[in-house]
C-alpha cells in the first residue's frame, strides 16, 4: 500500500451522520414524536445563550468585591443577591455558565475522540485487545471524581488541567462503546463485500466502520457532557477543581455553603442552573439515544 | 493440446477455526468448518454448493473472497493462485471474485446511499473517470439489475428485500466480475422474490458470462439454474456432479436424503422419504470414519473406521461412499 493519501478517500462525500434533521417539513412532526430532544435543546440553546451574551445580561463585575453590600437579600437591584463579600450572585451565576458548558463540552469532545482512538485499536489489533481493555477496566474501577481530584492534585488547579482530569477519567467508558462497537461492525457482511471491492482499510475504517459508531457515539458524548459538568461542579466545591477566581457553579456553591443555613439562595441559584443544565443535556441524550437507535437503550 | 484451465480451481481446501480458552487463551480445539475440499467453475458455469447449515459451504466461499487466510490448499484464480497472493497484487484481482449475500439488511451499510454503495468497487479499481462517467456506470448497472433510475439517491433502508438484493448484485457487478459468489443470495427472500431474483441471475450469467458459485441449502432453487452440483456434508464434498445427473441418480445416501425433503407442489404424491435422525455431528470433534456414519441409515462397519475417498462413479460424476465402491453395485438400495 501505497503512504501518500489514496485518491479515493477525498472523492466521495461523507453521508450523513443523521439522516433525521434532512426531514425538515416535518419539524413539526420529529418535535411531536421527540419532545426531549426539542426541550433539552431549547435548554441548552438557552443556556449557550446566556454563557455567550453573560456581559450583555445586565451583569455587573461578577469578581468585583463590595464588602459593604454583602450577603444581600434578592432584590430588584441583586436579583439573585450577593455572597459574603458582596459579590453580585446573578453575575457570578450567568459567568459561571461559561466554565460549566466549556467543561462539558470540552470533556465531551476530549473524552469521545480519545475513547474511540482506543477503541478502534483495540478492535483492530487483536494482539493488543486484551492489554489495552484491562487498562481500561482498571481506569474505570476508580469512581471518576476520586481520579479527577487525583488528578487534579498533581497539577495545578486551571480550568484546561479541569478538562484534561475530568477526559482521563470519562474515555474507558467510550473506548469500551467503541471497541464493542467495531468488534460487531467489522463481522458485517457489508464490512466483508467492502473487502471484496478492493476497499482499502483506512477507507473501511471510516466509511464503513466510524460512521456506524457516530450515533451511538453522539449519544455517549451527551452523558459524558452532562456527567463532566456534575464532576467540575464537585471538584469546585471540594476546591480541588476551578480556581476560586473564576466564578464557577460549583465555586460559587463552595462559597454560600458556610451561610447555606441563613443565606440558602447563594447556594440555591448556582445549584438550580447546573440541574437545569445537566437534565438539559441527559434529555437531549435520551431523545437523541431514541430517535437514532431503540435498540440502543441496551447497550449503554 | 492443453485444455484451457477452468476460471477457479480449489484444491484441498481446509479452513480450521482455532477456539482460545483457559486462562493463557491457548488454542484448546480446532473447529474443522471445511477439511479437504476440491473442485472447480469453468466460465461462465454455475456450481452450486449445497449442505445443511454448519457444513462449512459459506467458509468454502469466503476463503474464495480470501476473506481469511486458509489453513491449507490452493485456489488458483484464472491460473493465478490467490491463497498466497500479497495484499497489493490481491487487491487488483479481487475485482475478478465478487459477492452478493444472504440478508439484504446487513450487506449494505445503514449510512450510504445507493450511489454510494454501487459506486465504491468502481472508485476502488480506478474504473471511472471523473463524476459524469461514474454516474453514467452506476445508472447503467442499476438498469442492468432492473431498479429505477431515482433509487440511487436513496438510502438501503428504503428498499424492500428483493431491491436491496438488487442493489447488492449491483454492486457485485460493478468491477466487471468474473465469478460471482451467491451466499444464500436468495435464501432470506420469500418465494416469488426468490424467483425474480433467480431469473436475474440467470439472465446475467448469459449476458455477461459470468460463473456464479451458487451457495444453498435449498436444493429446490438449485435445480433452477445450476449447471454443476456440490452436495457438502461436515466440511467435505461427499458428491458432485451434473446438476440432471444428481437429481437423477443420486449416489451418496447424503444427497438421497437431501433429495427425499425436498417439497413437491402435488399433496397426492407417495414419495419414499429418508428421514435423517439426530443433528449433524459437531465440527470441532468430527466423527471417524466417514462423517455420514453416524446418521447414515445404510452404515456398517467400514465406515466407522475407514474415510471414504471422493472417486468417479459416472461420467464426471463423483461421490464419497464406500457403497460405491464396485459401479453398480448391488448393495445400494434404492430410496427414492
Amino acid at each position: 500500500m501505497s503512504a501518500t493519501t489514496p485518491q479515493h478517500l477525498a472523492a466521495p462525500a461523507l453521508p450523513a451522520i443523521l439522516p433525521v434533521p434532512k426531514e425538515r417539513g416535518r419539524f413539526a412532526g420529529f418535535i411531536y414524536r421527540h419532545p426531549t430532544i426539542f426541550v433539552g435543546g431549547v435548554l441548552i440553546g438557552l443556556m449557550i445563550l446566556i454563557a455567550l451574551l453573560a456581559p450583555y445580561l445586565g451583569t455587573k463585575d461578577p469578581t468585583a468585591l463590595a464588602p459593604s453590600k454583602r450577603t444581600r437579600e434578592p432584590s430588584a437591584l441583586y436579583w439573585f443577591g450577593t455572597d459574603m463579600l458582596g459579590r453580585d450572585v446573578y453575575s457570578r451565576t450567568m459567568y459561571g455558565s461559561r466554565v460549566s458548558l466549556a467543561v462539558g463540552f470540552s470533556v465531551a469532545v476530549c473524552a469521545s475522540v480519545l475513547g474511540t482512538f482506543i477503541g478502534l485499536v483495540a478492535g483492530f489489533v487483536r494482539v493488543l485487545d486484551a492489554v489495552v481493555m484491562r487498562a481500561m477496566d482498571g481506569l474505570m474501577s476508580i469512581p471518576p471524581i476520586l481520579l479527577a481530584i487525583a488528578l487534579m492534585a498533581l497539577t495545578r488547579a486551571s480550568v484546561q488541567n479541569v478538562i484534561v482530569a475530568i477526559s482521563i477519567a470519562e474515555f474507558p467508558r467510550v473506548s469500551r462503546l467503541v471497541r464493542g462497537l467495531v468488534l460487531s461492525l467489522r463481522e458485517q457482511p457489508y464490512v466483508e463485500a467492502a473487502i471484496a471491492s478492493g476497499t482499502r482499510v483506512p477507507a473501511i475504517i471510516w466509511k464503513h466502520i466510524l460512521s456506524n459508531t457516530l450515533a451511538p457515539l453522539m449519544v455517549q458524548a451527551t452523558f459524558i457532557c452532562a456527567s463532566a459538568m456534575i464532576t467540575e461542579a464537585t471538584l469546585s466545591f471540594i476546591g480541588a477543581g476551578t480556581p476560586p477566581t473564576i466564578p464557577s457553579w460549583g465555586n460559587i456553591m463552595a462559597e454560600g455553603r458556610a451561610l447555606w443555613q441563613v443565606k440558602p439562595y447563594i447556594v440555591f441559584f448556582p445549584a438550580i442552573f447546573l440541574s437545569i443544565t445537566v437534565l438539559a443535556v441527559n434529555l437531549l441524550g435520551d431523545g437523541l439515544r431514541d430517535a437514532l437507535d431503540p435498540r440502543l437503550a441496551k447497550r449503554l | 493440446m492443453i485444455a484451457e484451465r477452468p476460471l477457479l480451481e480449489v484444491n484441498g481446501l481446509k479452513k480450521h477455526f482455532p477456539i482460545r480458552g483457559g486462562w493463557l487463551g491457548g488454542i484448546t480445539a480446532n473447529v474443522y468448518a471445511v477439511d479437504g475440499v476440491t473442485f472447480d467453475i469453468n466460465r461462465g458455469e454455475t456450481l452450486s454448493l449445497v449442505g445443511e447449515s454448519g457444513c462449512g459451504k459459506s467458509t468454502v466461499g469466503k476463503a474464495i473472497l480470501r476473506l481469511f487466510k486458509l489453513t491449507d490448499g490452493e485456489v488458483y484464480l484464472a491460473g493465478e493462485r490467490i491463497d498466497t497472493m500479497r495484499a497489493g497484487r490481491l487487491r487488483m484481482m479481487r475485482k475478478r471474485v465478487q459477492v452478493v449475500f444472504q440478508d439484504p439488511f446487513s450487506s449494505l451499510n445503514p449510512r450510504m446511499r445507493v450511489r454510494d454503495i454501487v459506486a465504491e468497487p468502481l472508485i476502488n479499481f480506478g474504473m471511472a473517470h471523473g463524476r459524469k462517467d461514474l454516474n453514467d456506470k452506476v445508472a447503467a448497472l442499476m438498469e442492468k439489475v432492473r431498479l429505477p433510475r431515482d433509487a440511487i439517491d436513496r438510502f438501503p433502508h428504503e428498499f424492500s428485500g428483493g431491491q436491496r438484493q438488487r442493489i447488492g448484485i449491483a454492486r457485485a457487478l460493478a468491477p466487471g466480475a468474473d465469478l460471482i459468489v451467491c451466499d444464500e443470495a436468495v435464501s432470506a427472500l420469500d418465494v416469488s422474490v426468490k424467483a425474480q431474483i433467480v431469473n436475474l441471475l440467470a439472465d446475467l450469467q448469459d449476458e455477461l458470462g459470468l460463473a456464479l458459485l451458487f451457495i444453498s441449502h435449498d436444493l429446490a432453487t438449485v435445480e433452477h439454474l445450476t449447471h454443476r452440483v456440490a452436495v457438502m456434508y461436515l466440511g467435505k464434498i461427499v458428491e458432485l456432479a451434473d446438476r440432471r445427473t444428481l437429481f437423477a441418480t443420486p449416489h451418496h445416501p447424503y444427497t438421497r436424503a437431501l433429495l427425499s425433503a425436498v417439497p413437491v407442489p402435488d399433496p397426492t404424491a407417495k414419495r419414499q422419504r429418508i428421514i435423517l435422525k439426530g443433528d449433524v455431528p459437531s465440527p470441532i470433534d468430527p466423527p471417524s470414519g466417514c462423517r455420514f456414519h453416524t446418521r447414515c441409515p445404510f452404515v456398517f462397519d467400514r465406515c466407522r473406521t475407514e474415510e471414504p475417498a471422493l472417486r468417479p462413479v459416472g461420467d464426471k460424476h463423483l461421490s464419497a461412499c464406500h457403497l460405491d465402491e464396485v459401479p453398480g453395485d448391488k448393495l445400494l438400495p434404492h430410496a427414492a
